[in-house]
């Protein structure tokens, strides 16, 4: 199953440019905490566990 | 040969008496008895509280000569104190214990979560009351010594308890050897490491937690109110977490997380805990400030229960029964309610007022309470102590995000331990007007209290027996509901019908409360008068109607008392 997409690429090349720069700045000891506190404030901004849960087997995939 | 320890254990605030051991030769030979209690901490005395409250007597065991080691339980809810007030013991814990309901949640310095717990005017008692289980254990005590129908045996020693036809057979060591005890019911309330539970092989279903907590007792003056307090990843504890409470006499619980791999007999040699102790104070600002060691001990996280607690005449009740985490006030708190479940529910089926089924229902019950608190408890668990990476790394990443981001915060709110509803038992009435109600306390459910008066709640007047709260403004109560009620007594069923709201005793009510203000009747959500509620001698609600006839009146009885 595919997630439907909803950002334009102008935006998800933008948010891929950020997402990369936030995890260095983070730093290798730090980027697990980092992303996990990423991940609990989308979760808070997704307002829905259902769709959250959706979002964690697509990244599940092909690990 | 059972030789207890006979010099009274070191408190810097508790004076233990040491009783004289029950001696079987001193005692004519021991005939069959209804109810052996095996263990008589919270668990065990309740259970006898509950069962002498119902006219049937029991011998209660205490392999020991004095009561609990140390603190141990210091933390006591209100439903804990609805249910010691029904056996006189709460008003000596009010008035010797300290009452508290805020909580307090720090992080890199930052309170990052103030918990309340509610307390209004309708309440007698606060949501929390801290006191040395000592003195829980000395007062129950009091109340159980002056009871004729309970026979209380320091120094008695159970060593094996085996199930014949019908009955159990308890082999009970005492300092001058053993005698044995035949009795129709044996309930096991020998505590967390119950023996009769583990000579039966019986396992237990959940989780065990890897991380081991010390618990101190130190005596010292900090200028800080009654409240908890809870500390997580501190600098001198990394990734572990510490919890202050206050107790009485000056003592403070201090009660701290070992990194992992740490053996529990290191953590408790005298220099590491000065060392950890003298760091949490330097951290909370009180460095310096001298302190006494009175008790210390080592636990682990445990969300374990049996999957039934009737094993033919053997009961298991409180942590014989299961193994609570502490976080939430686990332990007592259950207990209490466990052993007034099985008390009243045992007794009935002795005295013959109900069936066996009686004593599946209390099993039925009280597993689906336990479960219930794995499941809360297991929560909290799983944040104070992560048991692997992912739950680490999440925990670490609410502690990050708290400093910040309110809606991260209320994780750190553990659910403090609450009393079960029996939503699907049983014992509720199919055919009443439960689903009707807007307001009030439903099926299962423990009753709100009320205050009435100046000193005088609705408690006060409850427990012991069913009873029947009819709400109503006329002279009398209907001659239908007075038959079935009659009736019901005739049959040995004890069952006190109060009337509320009539400003002149009611005619057929064992208690007439006016409520003038007809608050109560607001707080039970009674839109008209004629409803009702019917209270299980553990006050839970089995029944509840807009409109009480005497048809279903009876058959909300026949279902509480299933034959």
């Amino acid at each position: 199953m595919t997630t439907p997409t909803l950002i334009s690429i102008a935006d998800l090349e933008t948010v891929y440019d950020r997402l990369a720069t936030a995890i260095d700045q983070a730093g290798p000891q730090k980027t697990e905490l980092f992303l996990v506190k990423l991940a609990l404030l989308n979760a808070n901004a997704l307002g829905n566990a259902d769709l959250f849960q959706q979002n964690v087997q697509a990244a599940l995939q092909d690990l | 040969m059972h030789t207890p320890a006979t010099e009274a254990r070191y408190s810097i605030y508790y004076n233990y008496q040491v009783y004289k051991p029950w001696l079987p030769s001193a005692h004519p030979p021991q005939g069959r008895k209804k109810v052996v209690i095996v263990g008589a901490g919270p668990a065990g005395m309740v259970a006898a509280m509950e069962l002498a409250r119902h006219g049937v007597a029991c011998v209660i065991l205490n392999s020991e000569l004095q009561v609990s080691q140390g603190s141990r339980a210091i933390v006591f809810t209100r439903r804990s104190m609805e249910i010691l007030q029904q056996y006189r013991v709460a008003e000596r814990i009010t008035e010797n214990g300290l009452p508290w309901r805020f909580g307090n949640s720090f992080y890199r310095g930052q309170r990052v979560f103030r918990m309340e717990a509610p307390h209004d005017q309708d309440d007698r008692f606060f949501p929390m009351i801290n006191l040395q289980q000592q003195y829980l254990e000395e007062y129950m005590l009091d109340a159980l010594m002056a009871n004729p129908l309970i026979d209380f045996r320091w120094g008695n020693k159970a060593i094996g308890v085996e199930q014949l036809d019908g009955f159990a057979r308890v082999e009970v060591d005492t300092p001058e050897g053993c005698y044995t005890l035949d009795a129709d019911w044996v309930v096991a309330a020998d505590g967390g490491r119950s023996g009769i539970r583990t000579a039966r092989n019986l396992q237990m279903e959940g989780a065990s937690y890897e991380g081991f907590f010390v618990i101190a007792d130190i005596k010292i003056d900090l200028p800080l109110p009654t409240e908890r307090l809870a500390f997580f990843d501190p600098d001198w504890n990394p990734g572990n977490t510490i919890l202050m409470h206050r107790e009485p006499h000056g003592i403070w619980r201090v009660d701290y997380q070992l990194p992992a791999g740490e053996a529990p007999e290191d953590a408790l040699r005298p220099e590491s805990l000065k060392a950890r102790i003298d760091a949490q104070l330097a951290m909370i600002g009180h460095a310096g400030t001298p302190w006494e060691m009175d008790w210390c001990s080592v636990y682990s996280a445990r969300t374990l229960t049996l999957p039934d607690y009737v094993h033919g005449n053997i009961i298991f009740t409180g942590d014989a029964a299961h193994l609570l985490p502490i976080f939430g006030v686990r332990g007592a708190n259950t207990a209490f309610q466990d052993a007034q479940s099985l008390g009243w529910q045992l007794a009935f089926v002795i005295k013959g007022l109900a069936g066996h089924r009686l004593l599946a229902n209390h099993s039925t019950e009280r597993v689906g309470a336990a479960r219930e608190i794995i499941d809360e408890a297991g929560k909290s668990t799983r944040f104070m102590t992560p048991p692997t990476h992912g739950f680490q790394l999440l925990r670490d990443a609410v502690l990050s995000l708290s400093l910040t981001q309110a809606f991260v915060r209320p994780l750190y709110h553990w659910r403090t331990s609450r009393p079960h509803e029996y939503t699907h038992s049983i014992l509720n009435s199919q055919g009443d007007d439960n689903a009707l109600f807007k307001a009030g306390p439903a099926h299962g459910a423990p009753p709100h209290n009320v205050r009435l008066g100046a000193d005088d709640f609705l408690l006060d007047h409850l427990g012991g027996g069913f009873d029947l709260l009819y709400f109503t403004e006329a002279a009398a109560v209907p001659e239908p509901l007075q038959k079935v009620v009659a009736e019901a007594r005739a049959k040995g069923v004890p069952l006190n019908l109060i009337a509320i709201g009539a400003a002149q005793p009611v005619n057929g009510a064992d208690r007439t409360l006016p409520d003038t203000d007809g608050h109560c009747r607001q707080r039970y959500g009674v839109p008209a008068s004629g409803g009702a509620y019917l209270l299980r001698p553990d006050q839970h609600v089995c029944a509840r109607w807009l409109t009480l006839d005497a048809t279903r009146l009876q058959a909300a009885l026949n279902a509480a008392l299933p034959q």
